[in-house]
């Protein structure tokens, strides 16, 4: 069967002083209709990036160098930049990680909301999308949504701005929605309200997700399953519960132990070091630097490759289930 | 154990809004006192306040049973030698324009200018190597390092007079999750190491529960209750607590 979306070896590369740096390299993920699919990383792993390619909203010098978005089995990289206007936004729509920096601070509500339906829905009339504009605010959980129009985003509080975000994505009736990090900026009482919001809105309306957070409790909540990125590249994906339960790359093991947990551990196995600038990885496995089971195969780049069932990690010397207890 | 910091009545107003109203605690001597609450509680405004950072309307702080709201301005700043602060942004709280080398012997030129530069310079190189830089960072600018390494610098600039209480404003939540066990293991390690005290404040329930003995919920600009973090984590009063404690996100695990 085919996939809602498949990205087939995607390669986004940045020029550097060094020559281009591959910023996604040999990226590949599927996302079937209503699945939620975590995508986890630290700053700089590639995964806003990864969103942003899908959508052709990478800013230059970056570009897309080879791979393929197949979108419904077409490839999105085909299309004229007219095409994918209708694309963007309409079958495909994002939440940006900041309400505030992601709306416009000088037009209101109403005028941000309207215009994704002037761009996707010019047939309908102005009461039409009056109604429609009301509506969604209503599904989104605004109180006094038709009295809010009016407002601008400063007006409303960060939990509320991310639901006038989500409201704008959903207007186009998407059927995959992009969320970058959407509850990052937020307190963890209202992240929990708008983690309600997207499943129940999800459940509604059969939406695939792909939801990309650092925050490894938000992605095991909420996602059936996970792709863990590291230096541009996938380095572990399979089912949530495999990855969480059973991790079997070192990276991904080193963020489920930074995780300070809710019963007093004694101390945090912290990974050393950080994550290099783009065109610092080491060759062969980016990991390899950091890493405590590196050995001289790794500066050979591993293939990601299934271990167990679905389970896929790209490493040399996977850990087993027994040393990750 | 005798305390440390001593927060009487304290009221903080910005116009007509109450910060912190009416707050009371004490942090023992050894001890690390968390803060948890969300944004708006009043948590930041409250760890300025027991710094007199920021002027509180009402109440006292007593640092070592000296009322630093009564302090002239020597007095203040020999008590702001005791008690120092580590801020939540990494990125802001270094100025951009000086080395790392200026950044940390600059709490030496405003607190002890008498002192040898040979022994400033002694400190100086044993606190970067406490905090885990090399001393070859010393000539760099705040722009050639990453997050974690930033806030590295910040604590070593905040221990280099030598402090007994630490005030640490949400240190790691602009870091990730490896930094961030990277950094809190530091303070593990130099809590034990130099004899601190801490006041610990965040957003993250798991982050205070790691590193510290005692903890105090703060809502509105009132601490709903404080309490052992055991008791906190297992036993919570208010609703208010629990409600914090379920908006956790769990990684699944076994």
């Amino acid at each position: 069967m085919m996939s809602l979306l498949e990205i087939e070896n995607l390669v986004v590369s940045f020029p550097t002083e060094n020559g281009a740096a591959h910023a996604l390299n040999e990226v590949s993920l599927k996302i079937e209709t209503g699945e939620t699919l975590g995508l986890v990383g630290e700053s700089g792993s590639g995964k806003s990036l990864t969103a942003l390619a899908i959508l052709q909203l990478i800013q230059k010098p970056g570009k897309i160098e080879s791979g393929k978005i197949l979108w419904k089995g077409k490839n999105l990289l085909d299309l004229s930049p007219k095409e994918m206007q209708k694309v963007r936004g309409k079958q495909i729509a994002q939440i940006f990680q900041e309400p505030m920096t992601a709306l416009n601070p000088v037009l209101t509500v109403q005028t941000q909301l309207t215009e994704v339906l002037d761009q996707h829905f010019p047939e309908l009339s102005k009461k039409e999308k009056h109604q429609r504009v009301v509506e969604i605010l209503k599904q989104v959980g605004i109180p006094n949504g038709e009295e809010r129009l009016k407002n601008y985003p400063h007006q409303f509080s960060g939990g509320m701005r991310q639901r006038v975000m989500i409201a704008i994505a959903l207007l186009g009736e998407p059927e995959l929605l992009l969320a970058d990090e959407p509850t990052t900026a937020l307190d963890v009482t209202i992240q929990a309200q708008i983690l309600k919001l997207l499943r129940d809105i999800q459940s509604a309306r059969k939406l695939s997700v792909l939801f990309i957070s650092h925050d490894l409790g938000v992605i095991s909540e909420n996602c059936k399953n996970t792709a863990i990125m590291y230096g541009g590249k996938i380095v572990e994906q399979g089912l949530t519960t495999d990855i969480f339960y059973s991790p079997m790359h070192p990276y991904t093991f080193g963020l489920i132990e930074s995780i300070p947990g809710t019963q007093k551990k004694d101390r945090l196995k912290a990974i050393r070091g950080s994550v290099p600038q783009l065109g610092q990885f080491p060759s062969g496995c980016a990991f390899q630097n950091r890493c405590d089971f590196a050995q001289n195969a790794c500066q050979n780049l591993p293939n990601l490759s299934a271990r167990q069932g679905q389970h896929q990690v790209r490493c040399h010397f996977p850990i087993k289930s027994e040393q990750s207890a | 154990m005798s305390a440390l910091l001593k927060i009487e009545n304290l009221t903080k107003r910005f116009s007509q809004h109450t910060a912190v109203n009416n707050v009371s605690l004490q942090i023992l001597k050894g001890e690390n006192l968390g803060i948890v609450g969300e944004s708006g509680s009043g948590k930041s405004t409250l760890a300025r306040c027991a710094l007199r950072l920021i002027e509180p309307d009402a109440g006292k702080v007593l640092f070592d049973e000296k009322n630093i709201l009564e302090m002239n301005r020597s007095e203040l700043k020999d008590f702001r030698r005791h008690a120092q602060i580590v801020f939540q942004d990494p990125y802001a709280s270094l100025n951009p324009r000086m080395t790392v080398q200026d950044i940390l012997q600059e709490p030496f030129a405003i607190h002890k200018k008498s002192i040898q530069k040979k022994t400033a310079q002694d400190r100086i190189e044993y606190l970067l190597d406490l905090v885990g830089l090399k001393k070859d960072y010393l000539s760099r600018f705040p722009h050639e390092f990453s997050g974690g390494q930033r806030q590295r610098i910040g604590i070593a600039r905040a221990l280099m007079l030598e402090p007994s209480f630490l005030v640490c404003d949400e240190p790691v939540s602009a870091l990730d999750v490896s930094i961030q066990a990277q950094i809190l293991n530091l303070f593990e390690d130099l809590q034990t190491k130099l004899n601190l005290t801490f006041l610990f404040i965040s957003h993250d329930l798991r982050v205070v529960r790691h590193l510290c003995q005692r903890i105090g919920v703060m809502y509105q600009g009132e601490i709903l209750e404080l309490n052992t973090a055991d008791k906190i984590f297992t036993h919570p009063e208010t609703e208010y607590t629990k409600k914090l404690l379920s908006s956790i996100p769990q990684v699944i695990s076994r």
